[in-house]
């Protein structure tokens, strides 16, 4: 079991009313498991991946990664819990624009104090098939080679999970497919659990899970 | 983890990309400024200090009016001082064809004692470093005199009643004193010989000095004791006393050059403000990926500290080397002025700048930065997750004292930093305040105006923060900018005027009544038509109000100096037309009841006020008469002028000489000596050199302060950068915005010019009320100016701030108009 997930629920406050983002959920994650998030928009998606990231903090309930209740750590001791165990893959990529593709990549072992760092980076940027681009700037690339160097900085770290928001939304029909294909064929290879937020029906078709979520509810 | 290398390259990354040009620039732009004016005010500080004995000629020297008594010498002689003593006096020297005014120094042996006198045969061959003083029976002539006198090495001179020969020509003197007010071109003679030339009787107009040096302590103690035994007519003038007239210049000029440092400073701290906060937005994201990937907020903090120290030292050294430069520059400017020999700077006020450069970044940007570490992670995932801004409060005040405290410590002038920080304080209150209420306005507007200046209206009031901090920066900004040019201008009028042009260069003394018909016809053949012939009678001060007068009464030593000396009076019928009568009246022609005009600064010293009765003893006759009006004179004018003038009918009857001044083009020069062939009793006095002198300093002195002037103009125009970088991205994609909404480049641009414009106005005038009220406090306290107020101000201001902004605005934007609608929106641009 990677994930545990208790009775886990998100409020926020909006001028004095209070809004239920997430009604109470509980649900469990195998290792090595694909599950994709599904919903319609303002469903509570991209709330329950960041709970289960701690990168937010639930109102209430638990989240039990990797044997590690996130609720009982600070907010260093989840970013710790991340850089060990958590890669990111999102929408807009999130590379640093005034950096290489093989600097952003490295980006997340330095943080690690890897030696390797930048041997590893290049290794991963081959994989993906951009090692003649590594040392072009983020904003130099296109959209699915932007998305292809995420995948490869999110990998680099050999996460035992992979969360990945909405990771072809930016991407044409076409560049978006390869895209899941290479996430996918690193998650058997690697034996990562992949934990996906799509509007796409298809793409949540391939994945082992489906978690969906109407207006708050686990459904 | 490699921090320090990761900042090292974000910093490089961020570099490339221009995200730290604003920051790095400001920090330089502030150590340079301090860098520059802080090595040069060393190095003079310095070379004044160093040269001030040498100025001296002594270590310590004794002026006296009067005989200074031996046992003065003796007691210093007894504690193992060296003494010398020299008299001074102005006289006409003689030859057989020509005859020329001279300051004669007499000096006894062992003058002087500090520094040394330089001598050459001709003004052909080198000059070397003379031995002793000149023999008895000899002379050394400065060359002006021995040229106007037409007389060589070997030819005699008559000196009185004595006939000596010139020995040498004198080249240098060490304690020649004020250079540019020795009427008289020097005659250096040795003392044994004053008695016969029987220039020096009793009431001679002489001065004593005795110059003393020795070791300091010693000297040190003998100096308090002679201070406690000081008579009427004697001061002491020790180290530092020497050149005032250099010192007032130049003090008004580091006065300046301070007050463009504390300006470029206090714009550097405002650009550096503008920038982190720019920096703090652009960097969100960084962080909140920082954090997903695992960065504790320490190592958050770790890794901007560290690019922040990086750019602190990289922006130091360039600053500090820019600095060497710019001080190199004063030094050439102004360091030749002062004829001394500049030594080399040291490092200390280099580090001295680089300290004050980086608590300028550190208490401006630190605190700013710090907020990142509170980035939350799920900003990645929803943007909306922010609230930093509220913690900004708490690094604004951290950042003003910082500020404040360094402006005191760096310009080590309370009142001029008072009076600018108190100024700024207030107009910055003003301005918050105002602009807040003015945006509310421009909502209000806007909400009633239709086309696309209501867009514009509307969005100074929706980016409500942003318009009051950009309106704020640009006041601040353009303020600087105004306060420097309007005190530059008072200061460059003030120093000009001193010298109008065809101001006087000559004046003539000892006119005998009978010669002033002939002289008048004689200048006016010579078509100089402006010299007025002013009758000269000297007269002591007995008596105000009836009670008698005593220099005893007065603290102020030049008061005593004054009461004890005579007064030059004269009588017109008319008061000289560019006199200024500040109370009372002048009288009329043929006004018949006797009175007195009074010069004001005399009148505040002598304490004397309109009504009061002043009784002169004029060669034995006491005259009296009460003051009708007070004057003020422009002494600088160089032209004749007097402390008391009475009306005809006082003074007419009492023979008196006459005094006239005129200006003398270089190419009539052969005039005068015509004028001296008819009247040979006339002396003229030849004040063109001075007059050369002080042009030359002063516009050495404004050259410098036009250049410390460029400092703050870079530091103004980078907070103005500042200020719109701080919202380019949100207008790029607004615009980016407007064009896919199908809006045409014309509405575009009239949208965004109604904002800038607005904002450019508003700032406009709030700067130039700002300017003109710290003008006034600085022209008052300050520089000792009148401030007179400019209405032109206000209208240059609207107009450079509304035009300013609205240009420098629109080609910050123009780039991003021509980039494609969605590159932009995908923050490609």
């Amino acid at each position: 079991m990677i994930f545990r997930v208790v009775d886990l629920a998100k409020q926020v406050k909006v001028n004095d009313a209070v809004l239920t983002i997430l009604h109470p959920s509980s649900f469990d994650i195998v290792r090595g498991a694909s599950v994709a998030i599904v919903g319609a928009s303002g469903s509570g998606k991209s709330t329950l991946l960041g709970l289960l990231a701690g990168l937010d903090t639930p109102s209430q309930g638990t989240v039990w990664l990797a044997g590690q209740s996130l609720t009982a750590l600070n907010e260093d001791g989840r970013a710790r819990l991340r850089g060990e165990l958590i890669g990111f893959v999102f929408q807009s990529f999130q590379l640093l624009p005034n950096l290489t593709a093989l600097e952003n990549v490295m980006l997340p072992l330095e943080l690690n104090g890897v030696k390797q760092a930048k041997q590893q980076a290049q290794e991963w940027l081959t994989r993906v098939g951009l090692a003649h681009r590594q040392h072009h700037r983020a904003q130099q690339l296109s959209g699915g080679e932007q998305q292809r160097v995420a995948i490869a900085r999110a990998f680099v770290v050999q996460p035992a999970v992979l969360l990945a928001d909405e990771p072809t939304g930016n991407l044409d029909a076409e560049t978006g497919a390869r895209v899941i294909d290479l996430l996918f064929e690193l998650n058997r290879e690697q034996g990562t659990t992949l934990v996906l937020v799509t509007h796409d029906s298809q793409l949540a078709g391939r994945c082992s899970q489906r978690l969906n979520l109407d207006a708050g509810h686990l459904a | 983890m490699n921090l320090l290398r990761l900042a090292f390259r974000l910093l490089l990354r961020d570099s490339r990309a221009g995200e730290l040009r604003v920051l790095s620039l400001a920090v330089m732009l502030s150590v340079a400024g301090l860098a520059a004016v802080h090595g040069f005010g060393e190095r003079m500080q310095a070379a004044l200090s160093l040269e001030s004995n040498r100025l001296l000629g002594a270590d310590l020297v004794l002026v006296s009016d009067h005989v200074i008594d031996t046992s003065v010498a003796a007691a210093a002689q007894a504690q193992g001082l060296v003494t010398a003593q020299t008299m001074q006096f102005p006289s006409m020297i003689s030859t057989a064809d020509n005859n020329q005014l001279a300051d004669i120094k007499a000096v006894g042996v062992g003058y002087p004692l500090r520094g040394q006198l330089r001598i050459a045969a001709s003004l052909s061959t080198v000059d070397k470093p003379a031995i002793g003083i000149p023999l008895a029976g000899t002379v050394w002539l400065a060359p002006r005199l021995a040229n106007a006198l037409n007389v060589r090495v070997g030819d005699g001179v008559t000196v009185g009643y004595r006939q000596l020969r010139v020995a040498a020509l004198l080249i240098d003197e060490p304690d020649r004193g004020g250079d540019f007010f020795n009427l008289a071109p020097r005659l250096l003679m040795n003392q044994v010989d004053i008695a016969a030339t029987g220039l020096v009787t009793a009431g001679s107009r002489v001065t004593y000095r005795l110059l003393v040096a020795g070791a300091s302590p010693i000297l040190a103690a003998y100096q308090t004791v002679l201070a406690k035994n000081l008579v009427r007519g004697q001061r002491l003038m020790a180290a530092g006393d020497a050149r005032p007239e250099l010192r007032d210049v130049l003090d008004k000029a580091e006065r300046y050059l301070g007050l463009s440092v504390l300006l470029a400073v206090m714009l550097a701290a405002v650009a550096i403000l503008l920038a982190a906060r720019h920096f703090l937005h652009r960097h969100l994201d960084t962080c909140a990926l920082l954090r997903c990937f695992g960065a504790s907020q320490a190592s958050i903090v770790k890794l901007y500290m560290w690019q922040l120290a990086l750019l602190g030292v990289f922006a130091a050294v360039a600053g500090a080397l820019l600095g060497y430069a710019g001080q190199a520059i004063l030094a050439e400017i102004l360091g030749k002025l002062a004829n001394l020999t500049l030594p080399p700077v040291s490092v200390l006020p280099f580090l001295q700048a680089t300290l004050a450069g980086w608590v300028l970044l550190a208490g401006f940007s630190l605190p700013t930065l710090l907020m990142l570490r509170h980035t939350p992670a799920m900003h990645i995932l929803r943007k909306d997750a922010i609230a930093l801004d509220k913690l900004g409060v708490f690094a604004y005040v951290t950042g003003l004292f910082a500020l404040v405290a360094l402006l005191f410590w760096q310009v080590q002038d309370v009142t001029l930093t008072g009076v600018v920080l108190l100024g700024l304080a207030a107009v910055l209150l003003v301005t918050v305040t105002l602009s807040a209420l003015l945006v509310l306005a421009a909502g209000w507007l806007g909400a009633r105006s239709a086309g696309s200046w209501r867009y514009g209206l509307l969005n100074l009031r929706r980016r409500a923060g942003g318009s009051v901090i950009q309106i704020s920066a640009f006041t601040l900004g353009l303020l600087a900018l105004l306060l420097l040019t309007i005190v530059r201008g008072d200061l460059l009028d003030n120093w000009h005027a001193t010298i109008p042009a065809q101001a006087p260069n000559r004046f003539v003394i000892n006119i005998q009544a009978d010669q002033v018909a002939p002289l008048r016809e004689f200048l006016r053949q010579h078509h100089i038509e402006q010299a007025q012939l002013y009758p000269m009678i000297r007269g002591r001060l007995t008596a105000i109000n009836g009670r008698e007068v005593s220099s005893a009464n007065y603290a102020d030593q030049q008061t005593q100096r004054l009461l004890d000396r005579e007064f030059n009076l004269s009588y017109a019928i008319m008061l000289p037309a560019d006199t200024r009568v500040i109370a009372g009246r002048s009288w009329q022609a043929g006004d018949n009841i006797e009175q007195f005009s009074v010069e004001q600064g005399i009148a505040d010293k002598l304490h004397l006020q309109l009504g009061d009765s002043l009784q002169f003893d004029i060669a034995g006759t006491p005259i009296t008469a009460k003051i009708s009006s007070l004057r003020k004179v422009n002494w600088d004018s160089f032209k004749v002028n007097f402390f008391v003038i009475a009306n005809p009918p006082l003074l007419q009857t009492i023979p008196a000489s006459y005094i006239t001044s005129f200006y003398l083009p270089p190419t009539a020069s052969s005039l005068l000596n015509e004028m001296v062939r008819t009247y040979p009793n006339l002396t003229v006095i030849d004040v063109s050199a001075i007059m050369q002198t002080i042009q030359d300093m002063l516009n050495r002195v404004t050259t410098a302060v036009q250049f410390v002037f460029a400092f703050s103009l870079v530091a103004g125009l980078l907070v103005l950068y500042a200020a719109l970088a701080a919202t380019r991205d949100e207008r790029a994609v607004e615009t980016a915005l407007w064009r896919v909404l199908g809006a045409k480049k014309q509405q575009l641009w009239q949208v965004q010019l109604t904002e800038f414009m607005t904002i450019g106005m508003l700032a406009g005038i709030l700067a130039a009320t700002g300017a003109s009220v710290i003008a006034w406090g600085l022209s008052t306290f300050v520089f000792k100016l009148v401030y007179h107020i400019d209405w032109w101000l206000w209208i240059s201001a609207i107009s450079v701030g509304g035009v300013g902004v609205s240009v420098a605005g629109i080609l910050g934007l123009w780039r991003i108009s021509h980039v494609p609608p969605l590159v932009t929106l995908r923050g490609e641009y």
